[in-house]
């Protein structure tokens, strides 16, 4: 596993052009695609473009960016200006985007070099990769099972060592899940921490973009980059951004862990092995210094039935706008405007997205809205107040990012609760608003799974700073190669 | 098994959404499972509590009242469907004459 800053230190000292680097990265990436299906699409010539520039700049001696040369991939939920935009469903197949998301700009901005685009489901509406609207895509740990969801792409690409950092989105545990299914790095940052200018909507009051990477230094190197106001997204929120790589540790004397009760209750009862492995993580940070301390989360057994009454509803008022009128893929059989709209929306849309539609709306209508939407953001209420009383007692919360490590394709979408439940111990910090990661904590059967770390609103640098102790010890990130990359040694 | 709740029909064409009858009967048959979890909310007592629709330390974010730069109108239509020189084309909307 090469990581993004040893890249970047390879191509400014010379040892590795920029346009080299991306030219290994599209051709490992291209080759592992029969078995992965990682990517809707790849921009080889952006690349290049953007890897020259690159190079220019080393060679004149020149500063090239805190991501210099270092070839990445990006969900396809982010406009990227003059490439297709998807979000992984055919209503947008078409998609050009005239204008780059704010990540996006500042990413390249800070020399990163897009290869391509990345599979998601559908709207960012999965937690496998299955509810794209194209195909599938695979795990690099075993291509029979999913890379987890939405942004599966992204972390089946750098899970599979094609590139060290990819752009995620995660709105109920969507980098996270996929993160820990292929054993690498998953940051959802605090709400409001990164501009959702130009990102695809789901659920605004839940969507934040975050970083995909091979290790934690990545994640805070990248972080630090997108991170900050914006003046086009008025919910960024203008304060300070630390230096992330500076708050990086070694060890964790004087932190306080909290080890959440009625988790560790939850993932006994669903799978002992798992529990054992996470009281292993416990113990390890226990070990580099942390003192362990209970919390409890009270209500964050009624995460999942909140947050989908919250993202259907937001999702259904998002969504309003693919109606055939202005962008994207048009049905018109011919009558008036409103069959447009309805014929367009039933072609362009999948199972899930439409079933999301319909629970959202039915939420929000005359009748129910307090009932279910004003309820479920009273017990959003709730929940975020549990975390606020655990954090009286701990400086960061360690616990299941998982309730199981990857599953086969197809386990589990005819079940769209079973799907659901893949997020159980993700979606309550997503409800409070809170920054959480995975990170690589071992394997259960050959196959990878994360530890969460989650913390207190914007003191993501507490948070990673606790993620990369942990991993330098441990190293579960390196312990094994996936399977795919021994293949895609072997043949490169 | 929860009793589903929701008129599907009724909720489609709020939706704008055409759904065929196949799709409706699945999905009232999904949502059963859902149901059940979101029953649950109905036992805690949330009178005193207030709404949360956003977690974030902000209120109303202001801006002057000043022209900046947008897109331009050709590469806003860029991505239409139809177009009939600077407008949106779409079927007809209004009833009555055309």
């Amino acid at each position: 596993m090469i990581t993004g800053h040893e890249l970047k230190t390879a191509i400014a000292q010379g040892r590795l052009s920029a346009v080299e680097a991306a030219s290994q990265a599209l051709a490992r990436a291209q080759s592992l695609e029969p078995q992965l299906r990682a990517y809707i699409r790849f921009t080889p010539e952006r690349a290049l473009a953007q890897a020259r520039r690159i190079d220019d700049l080393v060679r004149a001696g020149e500063d090239a960016g805190a991501l210099a040369g270092i070839p990445i991939a990006v969900k396809d939920i982010f406009c990227v200006e003059g490439e297709i935009t998807t979000a992984g469903s055919r209503i947008l197949e078409n998609f050009r985007s005239p204008y780059s998301s704010t990540v996006v700009r500042k990413l390249e901005e800070a020399g990163a070099v897009i290869i391509g685009k990345t599979n998601m489901d559908e709207f960012a509406m999965g937690s496998s990769c299955e509810n794209s609207a194209f195909f599938p895509t695979r795990n690099p740990w075993d291509p029979t099972r999913v890379p987890g969801g939405s942004s599966g792409g992204s972390a089946s690409t750098v899970g599979a060592w094609s590139v060290p950092i990819a752009l995620g989105t995660d709105t109920g545990g969507s980098i996270r899940e996929p993160a820990s299914f292929c054993n690498i790095v998953g940051v959802k940052p605090t709400y409001g921490r990164v501009s959702r200018y130009g990102m695809i909507a789901f659920a605004s009051s839940l969507d934040q973009a975050g970083p995909m990477t091979a290790d934690v230094r990545d994640a805070a190197i990248t972080l630090g980059v997108i991170a900050g106001h914006d003046p086009l997204d008025s919910t960024s929120v203008d304060i300070p951004v630390p230096d992330y790589a500076a708050a990086l540790r070694s060890d964790l004397q004087g932190m306080r862990v909290g080890i959440v009760h009625e988790f560790e209750e939850q993932i006994a009862s669903l799978d002992p092995q798992l529990a054992e492995l996470y009281r292993k993580a416990y113990q390890a940070l226990e070990q580099l210094g942390a003192r362990l301390v209970e919390v409890h989360l009270p209500h964050a057994r009624y995460g999942l039935a909140t947050y989908y009454l919250i993202a259907p509803a937001e999702c259904s008022s998002n969504l309003a706008r693919y109606d055939g009128a202005r962008y994207g893929v048009r049905a018109d059989p011919g009558g008036d405007v409103y069959e447009m709209f309805e014929r367009t929306r039933a072609a362009g849309f999948g199972d899930e997205v439409k079933r999301r539609i319909v629970l959202g709306t039915y939420a929000l209508s005359a009748g129910y809205y307090d009932a279910y939407y004003v309820r479920a953001q009273k017990i959003r209420t709730l929940i975020k107040r549990d975390f606020d009383q655990a954090f009286a007692g701990c400086d960061v919360i360690a616990g299941p990012a998982v309730s199981c490590p990857a599953f086969e394709l197809g386990a589990k979408s005819q079940d769209p609760v079973a799907m659901y439940l893949m997020d159980y111990f993700t979606i309550p910090m997503s409800l409070a608003g809170l920054p959480a990661l995975s990170v690589p904590a071992g394997y259960i059967g050959g196959l990878p799974v994360g530890l969460q770390i989650v913390a207190p609103a914007f003191e993501e640098h507490v948070m990673l700073g606790a993620a990369h102790a942990y991993e330098q010890t441990t190293r579960h990130a390196w312990a094994a190669t996936p399977p795919v990359a021994q293949t895609a040694a072997s043949t490169s | 098994m929860a009793d589903v709740p929701i008129d599907i029909d009724h909720v489609s064409r709020l939706a704008r959404l055409a759904l065929t009858k196949e799709e409706a009967t699945r999905f009232s048959a999904q949502f059963s499972r859902l149901f059940e979890f979101i029953a649950e909310l109905q036992s805690l007592d949330v009178n005193e509590i207030s709404a949360t629709a956003q977690v974030i330390p902000l209120k109303n974010v202001m801006r002057e009242d000043v022209a900046q730069a947008c897109l331009p109108r050709d590469v806003a239509l860029e991505n239409a469907p139809a177009r009939e020189g600077p407008y949106f084309k779409t079927p007809r909307i209004l009833d009555g004459e055309s």
